[in-house]
């Protein structure tokens, strides 16, 4: 199997020859290779090259991350090439100018590689009629459900025909029927007689994902997608095969029947399920997220991401979210809230006061922690979270934003191992006031004393030793959270958050990718975007103005973090940039 | 029912597997071992045969469905293998399939192989078999009959005991 | 007056001739191979030294000998494309799927004559370089499997086979591969990924030339076994004598399968155009002619997938006249030379020399419809046009021939079949499918329209369309 291609960490690639080729007599520099699904460097293909000079091609099998097949037949296009005498010299006109043999056989563009002075007709009768007739064909035991399928508004069928089909068919035979509602597995629907067998979702699990797992049955016009009987589909990456259908025979349980695809807005996000990073967009409706989706990051994911991190948004619209400014155990309002806690945090006495951050939160609200903490003399930490990671994307990392937090200042390059020293300090009553971001601290704590039998320090960063029954020696505890929990429960603040999905902000990922996500819905009651209320509140205790927007925020951190200097949050553009960590 | 290599079949398969640089490549020839062995090939054979050649069941049951000489289901005692394709049909090969579907209660125009209800006969149409020149022709078993008359089909038939 | 020439079936119909080894030493055998083993190291007048194997490959070349699978492509060119510096394995295949409609000539070397194929192939794979090759067999051939193999212990015994062969130093090693029921298994990259254990899916070209990225991505050459044979018969006459039988351009011998409504359907080797396909049916040596009181409607020529003929058809041939200078001369069907040049030029094929004969009897609609249900099985389903086209085809015609035909019918189908062909599709299957069609609906018109409006008439009158014409055979009984 091989990891999806990214452009992490190569060696600068060496320069590559261009070649000069003509689409539709418009004549464009290609370069001769083009990296492929797997990264390796290949002769540019003909629907590479009419890509670059921006003529589209349609085409159902072929995937720019998948390897080529080319047996869907849609990007059959005519072509010629300088035409060569006995002599094997170019042919010229009476212009001086090439003469081109035009072949008498069309050619699929997505396998056919492109040579020096080739032209590419895309536009001519014959590839129209051609066109015509696979989307004919293709049709012809489709069951043209459109109305009642989860792919309209992104079926390359419906898409294809409106723009290269021929209005009516001509088919008066029967069609083939085939098995409409298949269960291939826990997350995976598949309806037989929607797909057009281009193979792209066996290409995907087999060459991408590394599962062997789907297979063509049958033979000739009864060929069908399946599983081995009894055998699931099912692994951390399925979904994206219903990504990568080019049509609606593959659909995702989850959101099946749930929405019509025309009517999500599509916000440029970040999945938060674990360090890589995955880009993903984000498609919602009236406040309410419907799915998530994988974005192109050649850097990062490529066009791909986890079943486990797609399917992690649903806590977001969960009933019992917290909505409301709390004050021991009463409901206060945000400037009143920010009021008091700021007082109280000036007075307290250097040292006094620990912060608990998340490596869930963004880069620009770990960096205003770390200007309380640097204010108060704090000690800070944040909170490990530990996985398996697999060859694809999965990070061993479950944080999106441990580099963010170590960047910043908040936690050391072992995240953790401060929780100790936290737990002594408020055992001690040294420690007063204890700032909670976004973490069930209670939850894994382990008693006191256990966790001194302990050896490591490794295994003290999982399990620390901040029970409830510490807790409640606190004079403060100031806890921002998303949902209720135990933490919560015990807090004299609660400060309602929001979901990343719920607001702007940047994220660090494992591999020092800095990249940008935008807000998709507005946080439910009160609840506000950590980074607003924490600018709020670090302006009232140490009297800066780092600045009112997301993006002044980012600039200014940028200033003045070392590894984030040159940054800027335009720069990051949509794909980001990595930073030496 | 679990499937129970033999170990006589073992060995063949062992020794197919090495006639190929990849294991992947004789497939196709342990599935047909297996069903000289036993008739025909479960769903626990192919994974028997997937886990032999390191491969997922997925990939032995994509070629399992695709060629027809390979069954999924047990067969007749006796398997009628009829030509249809033209040469045959022109020397009256449709006939000769009607015949012996009339003969053994089986119906003449339905597709795919069919067995009668004792079990001793799986009659079937298939393509032409490359004998065109004394259509039409037929096979039963591994058996090839050439320019068969009504009379030599029930001569044959007869002799299926 | 056109006579049989047996090269390759020299003996195989002899009375007393026996599949074995022995019997084949008895009659020259393997003599050819001690030959091509043996060649000495020859020196070029331009200095240049060409060793046994170059020497076999140059011969190759010079017999003009072409494929005898089908495409009848140059034996000699396709070696010659063979990627000999990539530092991977070379493999050789001989391609004994034999399965295009009509054809039977393989079956009678694999059986009869096994020997033979196998020096040919043992010949082949030297001057090739090769170390290990496969006979790819159809599975509905288990004899011929089983001949084969024993064919090869014995050559393993001779150490004609194995290590060191005849203590050349030269190893080789060939199995017998079965298939199990698929026509698209012929196709030579189908015929790879079976041989692979996938599925039978033809492979894009390019990139995947058998030639350059073949069985498991090595260079591969695959051939017909009758090409193969032809291979011992050049190094035994030299690629120059071998050159002088049949024709220019259309060298050596075929193996010519006769069938359909002769009287005297079977097998005959021909000198390449040097029978007409008129002395093929009617010849006494040969087809000798149509039953009684019947007259000649079409010919299959190379085939199923080839382009009908038509009784009465004429066409113009290229020829040279006395003073060498081209001319065309119009050529009834009758009169065309049986070889691949001239059977191109009528606007078909010899494909794999193949010859189906349909005499009035005949319904052409069904016997149209009869290949179709065959491409139909057939089609791998890989690709759209021909997955789809294939299945639409053949149910439209057996619409057409259960009583249920329309006037139209006849457009409409040349409408799919244009579809199909001409490079839209991954492999010739495609051609091969919507050839028939193409060229009955061409020849034929008035019958499939006929057909469509006396469908169409019955209705009317709403007569039940079952009661006629239920008999899907293409001959009424007889
Ligand atoms: C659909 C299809 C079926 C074919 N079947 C056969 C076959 O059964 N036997 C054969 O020798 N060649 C067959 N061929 C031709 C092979 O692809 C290939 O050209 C041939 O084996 C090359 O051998 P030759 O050059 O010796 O003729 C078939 C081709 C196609 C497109
Ligand atoms: S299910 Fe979708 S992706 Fe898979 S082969 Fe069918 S159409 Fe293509
Ligand atoms: S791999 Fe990580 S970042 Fe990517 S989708 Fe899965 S959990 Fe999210
Ligand atoms: S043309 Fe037909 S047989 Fe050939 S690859 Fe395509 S579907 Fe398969
Ligand atoms: S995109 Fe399917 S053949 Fe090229
Ligand atoms: S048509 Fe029956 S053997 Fe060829």
């Amino acid at each position: 199997m091989s990891a999806a291609a990214t452009t992490e960490n190569k060696p600068a690639a060496p320069a590559i020859e261009k070649i000069k080729v003509k689409v539709d007599g418009r004549e464009i520099e290609v370069p001769r290779l083009i990296a492929d699904w797997s990264g390796k460097l290949t002769p540019t293909t003909m629907i590479q090259a009419c890509e670059l000079a921006k003529t589209e091609v349609p085409h159902y099998c072929w995937h720019p991350k998948l390897p080529v097949v080319g047996n869907c037949r849609m990007c059959l296009v005519e072509f010629g090439t300088p035409a060569l005498g006995p002599d094997r010299k170019p042919v010229l006109n009476p212009d001086g100018t090439p003469k081109i043999a035009k072949s008498p056989r069309p050619a699929i563009s997505c396998a056919t590689p492109v040579s020096p002075g080739m032209e590419i007709y895309t536009k001519t009768p014959a590839v129209k009629q051609m066109r015509e007739g696979v989307l004919e064909s293709l049709l012809i035991n489709h069951p043209l459900d459109c109305p009642i399928c989860d792919q309209a508004g992104e079926c390359k069928l419906q898409e294809y025909s409106v723009d290269y089909g021929q209005s009516a068919s001509r088919f008066v035979e029967a069609k083939v029927h085939k098995p409409k509602a298949v269960d291939l597995g826990p997350r995976i629907m598949l309806d037989a007689e929607r797909c057009i067998l281009c193979t792209r979702c066996i290409r995907f699990t087999r060459d991408i994902a590394g599962d062997d797992a789907l297979g063509i049955i049958n033979r000739g016009s009864y060929n069908t997608i399946a599983t081995f009987p009894g055998a699931p589909f099912d692994n951390n990456y399925t979904l994206n095969t219903v990504d990568v259908c080019p049509v609606g025979a593959l659909t995702s349980k989850d959101f099946r029947f749930q929405m019509r695809a025309w009517f999500l807005k599509e916000t440029k996000s970040v999945c938060t399920s674990c360090a890589t990073g995955c880009n993903i967009l984000i498609g919602s409706r009236e406040e309410k997220i419907y799915r998530y989706t994988p974005r192109d990051n050649d850097a990062v994911n490529a066009s791909w991401m986890c079943d486990a991190g797609r399917l992690n948004y649903k806590w977001i619209g969960r009933a019992d979210r917290l909505q409301d400014v709390w004050v021991r155990g009463q409901k206060s309002s945000w400037p009143a809230a920010i009021r008091e806690l700021a007082d109280k945090l000036k007075q307290a006495p250097a040292g006094s006061v620990a912060i608990i951050a998340s490596a869930r939160q963004t880069n620009e609200e770990l960096w205003l922690l770390a200007k309380l903490k640097a204010r108060l003399g704090a000690l800070s930490d944040a909170i490990p979270r530990e996985g398996e990671s697999d060859k694809l994307l999965v990070s061993a990392d479950r944080n999106p934003n441990t580099n963010g937090a170590r960047l910043t200042g908040i936690c050391f390059t072992e995240m953790g191992i401060n929780l100790v020293k936290i737990a002594d300090g408020i055992a001690s009553g040294k420690i007063k006031t204890l700032i909670v971001f976004g973490e069930n601290i209670v939850k894994r704590a382990v008693a006191h004393d256990k966790l001194r039998e302990r050896e490591t320090i490794s295994e003290v960063v999982d399990e620390h030793g901040i029970t409830a029954e510490l807790l409640g020696k606190l004079d403060a505890l100031i806890v921002s959270d998303i949902l209720p929990n135990e933490t919560t429960r015990l807090a004299h603040f609660v400060l309602p958050g929001a979901a990343p999905a719920e607001k702007r902000g940047t994220f660090t990922s494992g591999k020092g990718r800095v990249q940008k996500f935008m807000k998709a819905v507005e946080a439910p009651g009160v609840a506000r975007a950590e980074w607003e209320f924490l600018q709020e509140l670090v302006h009232h205790v140490t009297g800066q103005n780092n600045g009112l927007t997301v993006e002044s925020l980012f600039n200014q951190m940028a200033r003045e973090v070392a590894a984030f200097n040159g940054l800027t949050w335009q720069a990051l553009g949509d794909t980001g940039v990595t930073v030496q960590i | 029912m679990s499937f129970q290599a033999t170990p006589q079949l073992e060995a063949e398969v062992n020794e197919l597997i090495s006639h190929y640089p990849v294991k992947r490549a004789a497939s196709l020839m342990v599935l047909h071992a297996i069903q000289e062995q036993f008739g025909w090939i479960s769903q626990e054979a192919v994974q028997w045969t997937a886990k032999k050649l390191d491969l997922q069941p997925i990939n032995v049951f994509e070629i399992l469905t695709f060629y027809p000489m390979l069954r999924q289901e047990p067969q007749g005692k006796y398997q009628i293998k009829v030509c249809r394709t033209l040469s045959c049909a022109l020397g009256g090969a449709y006939e000769l399939h009607h015949h012996f579907c009339a003969k053994l209660g089986l119906d003449a125009h339905k597709h795919g192989p069919q067995t009668t209800s004792d079990g001793k006969f799986t009659v079937e149409f298939v393509e032409c078999l490359a004998s065109c020149g004394t259509a039409p022709v037929m096979m039963v078993g591994e058996k090839f009959y050439e320019g068969v008359s009504h009379a030599k089909a029930d001569e044959i038939m007869g002799g299926c005991k | 007056m056109a006579q049989e020439y047996k090269l390759i079936l020299k003996h195989a119909d002899e009375p007393g001739y026996t599949p074995d080894m022995e019997c084949y030493l008895r009659h020259g055998g393997y003599q050819a191979l001690k030959k091509a083993l043996a060649l000495p190291v020859k020196d070029l007048p331009d200095g240049k030294k060409l060793s046994g194997p170059e020497q076999i490959r140059e011969d190759v070349k010079v017999s003009g000998l072409r494929g005898r699978g089908g495409a009848g492509f140059s034996c000699g060119l396709k070696w010659s494309f063979v990627d000999r510096k990539s530092g991977k394995p070379i493999y050789l295949i001989c391609n004994a799927d034999e399965s295009e409609p009509g054809t039977f000539k393989d079956r009678q070397i694999i059986h009869k004559d096994p020997h033979q194929l196998i020096e040919g192939m043992i010949i082949s794979c030297f001057a090739n370089d090769v170390k290990l090759a496969y006979i790819y067999i159809r599975g509905e051939m288990p004899e011929g499997a089983r001949i084969l193999n024993q064919a090869l212990k014995e050559a393993r015994a001779k150490n004609f086979l194995g290590k060191n062969i005849l203590g050349t130093g030269y190893d080789l090693e060939m199995h017998v591969h079965r298939g199990a029921g698929a026509y698209i298994c012929g196709e030579e990259t189908g015929l790879i990924e079976s041989l692979e254990g996938k599925r039978p899916y033809p492979r894009i070209k390019p990139p995947y030339f058998p030639a350059i990225l073949g069985l498991w991505m090595c260079p591969t050459i695959v051939n017909n076994v009758e090409t193969l044979c032809n291979v011992k018969h050049i190094v035994t006459l030299s690629g120059a004598e071998f050159a002088k039988l049949g024709t220019p351009n259309n060298t050596g011998t075929r193996i010519v399968s006769l069938s359909g409504q002769v009287k005297r359907p079977g097998y005959y080797e021909i000198e390449v155009g040097k029978a007409t396909l008129g002395e093929l049916i009617n010849d006494p040596k040969f087809g000798g002619g149509l039953r009684e009181g019947r007259r000649l409607k079409a010919i299959i020529p190379g085939g199923s997938s080839s382009k009908v003929l038509k009784a009465g058809e004429k066409f113009k041939l290229k020829k040279k006249d006395a003073e060498g200078k081209e001319i065309l001369v119009e050529t009834d069907v009758l009169d065309l030379p049986y070889d691949f040049d001239s059977l191109a030029q009528a606007g078909t094929m010899s494909g794999s020399s193949a010859i189906i004969v349909m005499d009035d009897s005949v319904d052409i609609v069904g016997a149209l419809a009869n290949l179709s249900e065959f491409y139909a099985h057939e089609s791998c389903g890989q690709c759209t046009p021909c997955r789809e086209g294939s299945l639409w085809m053949n149910r439209t015609l057996q619409r057409l021939t259960h009583g249920e035909g329309r006037r139209q019918d006849a457009d409409y189908l040349g409408k799919i079949a244009d579809n199909i062909p001409g490079g839209r599709t991954i492999c010739a299957f495609g051609e091969a499918c919507s050839w028939p069609v193409q060229s009955f609906l061409a020849k034929f018109k008035d019958e499939f329209v006929a057909k469509g409006a006396a469908d169409e008439a019955r209705r009317a009158q709403s007569i039940s369309g079952a009661a006629a014409g239920t008999s899907v055979a293409p001959v009424a009984p007889h």
